[in-house]
């Protein structure tokens, strides 16, 4: 559905978009990430054919987003990053002029308004003024604007932003749901939101891509060193942590004290899981243990490894 | 056709539901009104009602003054409104053609202008109702200063248009057109100020300016060579504003 090669955007002599290449099959959620200024609405907006890319080229459905423009734009949906509407337009005025532009008509228009409306929960505002609207109903209607028409492809920039969590929940239900008739390129700081509901993740980082999986794949390549953590009573801190240590696949174990209890954070080794072999140990010597846990990693774990904030 | 026709509608909907639209029609009725009280008090004062009342009423600096000012009132906002507002990016990301987009507007802002314009027509018919007598000595007259009013804004609504495309700031956009616009204006008095001129200069100036132009269209007596000039001078400043349309897209 997207083919993008060696996409690049400069403005002036600053590159927001460094040559990324990558695809999304038909029915694919994907999920875009990065950091603030990372390139990624940049990105949409080329996608969307609203900026011209500097070179490299991006097809959408087969056709050119620069060359085909106008058949590219017939089958996208996009929502950008503010939600810009007219304020002087009523919330179903303004939809039927979208729809209208969009090529929808007579009764299909009808029905569509009706769907999305529903859809996005915007029935209670139908005769408000956009300009009066909260941010949160703003979205909405970018977001039933964006699939008034039944775009194959639907590309968000930051959809749930503003949002109320029941909201979110809704956005998040109603992007799976589309997402079995259409595919969806969403972009978004809720990394939670992603897991949940994107087949795969790209990991924008200063204009290039740095990372393009399934979460879970993702989340497994940090989880190869995860920590696992001991809390018991032991009788010698320092005995117990070297006997920790002892144990196979263990890297480094550091231990802290809270009142009686002492608490152990056991660094692993690369695919090691010494859990069992501590519960063992912990029997044998007979410690007391309250907790014995391996940390999941999350997603943010792996979008922090992989952006480096700290540099 | 459909997508021009729904971009059109937007345009003119989005002006009839501004409150500054009422205010300018309102300032632009007294405007005019009061111009068509002192033609005829004029042609009384003089008693030689040689002129026609439709040749005075659109040669006098009243009428001018309000030709003027309602240029780049109307055309401000078409293009920098959208920029300021960023609407102009969902308006783009819609499958719609750039040029449907710049005639839309183009056409709108047209619209509105003959709105302001059209009750001018019913002071000539009200003249005649009360009088009996003719506003214009002819049918031709009332056609060649109509004729000329629509050519003449049909130009500098493009250069308005053309000064919204190149920023985001109404009130800049605003600023250019109506220097740019006094500066064409002026430009055919300046035989009048500056009496000893070449001729050639002064035919050259006179060839540019609207008021010679308004002067013998009022009088029925038609031409084509102005026609030709503001049509082409129109079709010229669209095809800059396009260019400079997709250049400010593409760009920023
Ligand atoms: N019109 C522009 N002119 C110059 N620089 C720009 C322009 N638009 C964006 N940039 C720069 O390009 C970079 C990428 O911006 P972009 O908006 O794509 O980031 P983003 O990933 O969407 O960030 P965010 O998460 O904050 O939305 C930023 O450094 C930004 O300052
Ligand atoms: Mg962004």
């Amino acid at each position: 559905m997207i083919k993008v090669e060696n996409l690049t955007k400069r403005y002036g002599g600053f590159t927001a978009v460094n040559g990324i290449s990558f695809e999304v099959g038909k029915g694919e959620i994907v999920g875009f990430l990065g950091p603030n200024g990372a390139g990624k609405s940049t990105t949409m907006r080329m996608l969307s054919c609203y900026l011209p890319p500097t070179s490299g080229r991006a097809e959408i459905a087969g056709f050119d987003v620069f060359k085909q423009s106008l058949k590219a734009r017939e089958r996208i949906g996009y929502m950008p990053e503010n939600v810009p509407l007219y304020s002087d337009m009523r919330v179903t005025e303004y939809l039927r002029y979208r729809a209208a532009l969009k090529g929808v008509r007579g009764r299909r228009m009808k029905e569509r308004i009706g769907d999305v409306m529903d859809l996005c929960g915007l029935r209670d505002v139908e005769r408000k003024l956009v300009g009066n609207l909260s941010k949160g109903y703003r979205q909405r209607v970018g977001l039933a604007d964006a699939m008034v028409h039944e775009p194959d492809l639907l590309i968000l920039d930051e959809p749930t932003i503003g949002l109320d969590p029941n909201q979110i929940r809704q956005v998040r239900e109603l992007i799976k749901n589309l997402g079995r008739h259409h595919t969806i390129l969403i972009s978004t700081h809720i990394l939670p939101e992603v897991e949940l509901t994107c087949s795969r993740v790209l990991i924008l980082n200063r204009g290039r891509i740095e990372a393009s999986d399934a979460p879970e794949n993702l989340r497994a390549r940090l989880h190869a060193t995860g920590d696992v953590r001991l809390e018991a009573k032991v009788a010698d801190l320092e005995k117990a942590k070297d006997a920790l240590a002892e144990i196979a696949g263990v890297r480094s174990v550091t231990a802290t004290e809270e009142g009686e209890w002492a608490v152990f954070a056991v660094g692993t080794e690369i695919d090691a899981d010494p859990r069992e072999a501590i519960h063992a140990l912990a029997v044998k010597q007979n410690w007391p243990v309250r907790e014995l846990s391996r940390n999941r990693v999350t997603l943010e774990d792996v979008f922090t490894e992989i952006t480096h904030p700290e540099e | 056709m459909r997508k021009f026709f729904t971009l059109w509608k937007r345009e003119v909907a989005m002006v009839f539901r501004s409150p500054a639209a009422y205010v300018i029609l309102f300032f632009f009725l007294l405007l005019t009104g009061f111009n068509f009280y002192q033609t005829v008090n004029l042609i009384n004062q003089s008693g030689m009602p040689r002129l026609s009342v439709l040749e005075v009423y659109f040669n006098t600096p009243y009428f001018w003054f309000g030709f003027v000012l309602p240029f780049p009132l109307i055309t401000m906002r078409l293009f920098a409104e959208e920029y300021k507002l960023g609407t102009i990016e969902a308006l783009m990301t819609a499958p719609v053609r750039d040029t449907q987009v710049l005639l839309a507007k183009y056409l709108g802002a047209l619209f509105f202008y003959v709105v302001l314009w059209a009750p001018t027509g019913l002071y000539f018919l009200i003249f005649w109702w009360q009088t009996g007598l003719s506003a214009g000595s002819s049918p031709g007259v009332f056609i060649g200063s109509y004729a000329m009013l629509l050519l003449l804004g049909m130009f500098y609504l493009a250069i308005g248009c053309l000064a919204s495309a190149l920023t985001r700031n109404q009130i800049v956009a605003a600023i250019i057109s109506f220097v740019a616009i006094s500066l064409l204006f002026f430009w055919g008095l300046y035989s009048l100020w500056f009496p000893n001129v070449s001729r050639l200069l002064r035919e050259f100036t006179e060839y540019f300016s609207p008021i010679a132009h308004m002067a013998s269209f009022s009088q029925g007596l038609l031409d084509t060579r102005p026609v030709v000039l503001y049509l082409s001078l129109t079709a010229l400043t669209l095809f800059f504003t396009f260019q400079v349309f997709q250049y400010r897209r593409w760009k920023v």
